[in-house]
């Protein structure tokens, strides 16, 4: 299965019950516990990483908190 | 009305045809606030002073530390000691004579920000910690103040313009901040010299172009930068519909603190 990654296309082994909850651990995505995901253009609220399937040619981004600035 | 002396000073603006002699006047009249005299607020600083952006506001409760002059390309070996908006405006004041510097050694907060923001047309998050990013972003979208937002990490950084109610908003990509020391803000993740100046300078751009109401702004898109990849990509953002502050049902309704998301290190000093 082929899905974009932050700009990337990344293929994964074919999975029926991944999740973005699952591939945040699958590809060890950095500040998991915060990482912001935007799923096919939309922010996606964090209680719905369970629920939220990932198919075929999803694009997904991780957006991290970056809090310097000094 | 531009004097000789002036013409000549901005010489290379006013050949510009998006600028010309009217464009320097829009920044001469433009009123900018930077928030943060460290890392992103130097070159920030720096350039809006050349420009000639004619009134300058910068805010910071920190003095210079030996451990600043890293990044912190406003401030010189002499300054360790000084408040940073001093040695601020020295330099600002220094580079270009024509430019009013108002200095605020305070750290920003729910108290005093609607205050400050209140007199500039554009504001500039230089901040080095999630309580007043958060902060600002919250007080300029109520207050309807166009800003920019900036931060960085180590080798990395990321930066997106605001036009509250406009175009997507610092809340509407991250909803809250993450629980305080979850993510390193300050001086043990390290950040690399030239990062803030990178950030920084595009912040610059951002609130020059707005004052001469040219280009097409940072909105609706967050742009990232990877030193080490010497790659910028932009991620397209829409506003969201559940974003506490700029949403459809609006959670947030005037600014407060995020106490939660203040860590010691942005607690350090009163
Ligand atoms: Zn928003």
């Amino acid at each position: 299965m082929i899905i974009t990654v932050n700009g990337k296309e990344t293929t994964l082994p074919e999975n029926p019950a991944r999740t973005i909850d699952s591939l945040l651990e699958e590809l060890n995505v950095s500040q998991r516990l915060y990482v912001t995901v935007e799923f096919n253009g939309d922010v996606l609220d964090r209680d719905a990483f369970t629920g939220t399937p990932v198919k075929e040619g999803d694009v997904i981004e991780f957006l991290y908190f970056m809090g310097g600035g000094h | 009305m531009l004097t000789d002396e002036q013409i000549e000073r901005y010489s290379r603006h006013i050949i510009l045809k998006e600028v010309g002699g009217k464009g320097q006047q829009k920044l001469f009249d433009g009123r900018v606030l930077i928030i943060g005299a460290g890392g992103l607020g130097a070159p920030i600083a720096l350039y809006l002073a050349a420009a000639g952006v004619g009134t300058i506001g910068i805010a910071d409760a920190d003095d210079v530390d030996l451990s600043n002059l890293q990044r912190q390309v406003i401030h010189f070996t002499p300054d360790v000691g000084k408040p940073k908006v001093e040695s601020a405006r020295q330099k600002m004041e220094a580079i270009n004579p024509d430019v009013k510097v108002h200095t605020y050694k305070e750290w920003i907060s729910a108290a005093n920000i609607n205050r400050i923001i209140a007199d500039y047309d554009f504001i500039i998050d230089g901040t080095d910690n999630f309580a007043a990013k958060f902060l600002i972003n919250d007080a300029c979208v109520l207050a309807g103040k166009p800003y920019s937002h900036g931060g960085i990490l180590q080798f990395d950084g990321q930066t997106i313009t605001v036009k509250p109610k406009e175009s997507a908003c610092y809340r509407c990509i991250f909803p809250e901040p993450p629980p305080k020391d979850a993510i390193p803000t300050c001086s043990q993740a390290g950040v690399i010299g030239v990062l803030p100046g990178i950030i920084g300078t595009l912040q610059a751009t951002e609130a020059i172009k707005y004052l001469l109401g040219i280009g097409d702004p940072l909105t609706n898109r967050l742009l990232t930068y990877s030193a080490l990849r010497m790659k910028f990509r932009e991620i397209p953002i829409k506003r969201n519909a559940s974003c506490p502050v700029c949403g459809d049902n609006p959670t947030i309704t005037e600014a407060v603190d995020e106490l939660d998301a203040m860590t010691v290190c942005d607690l350090k000093e009163p």
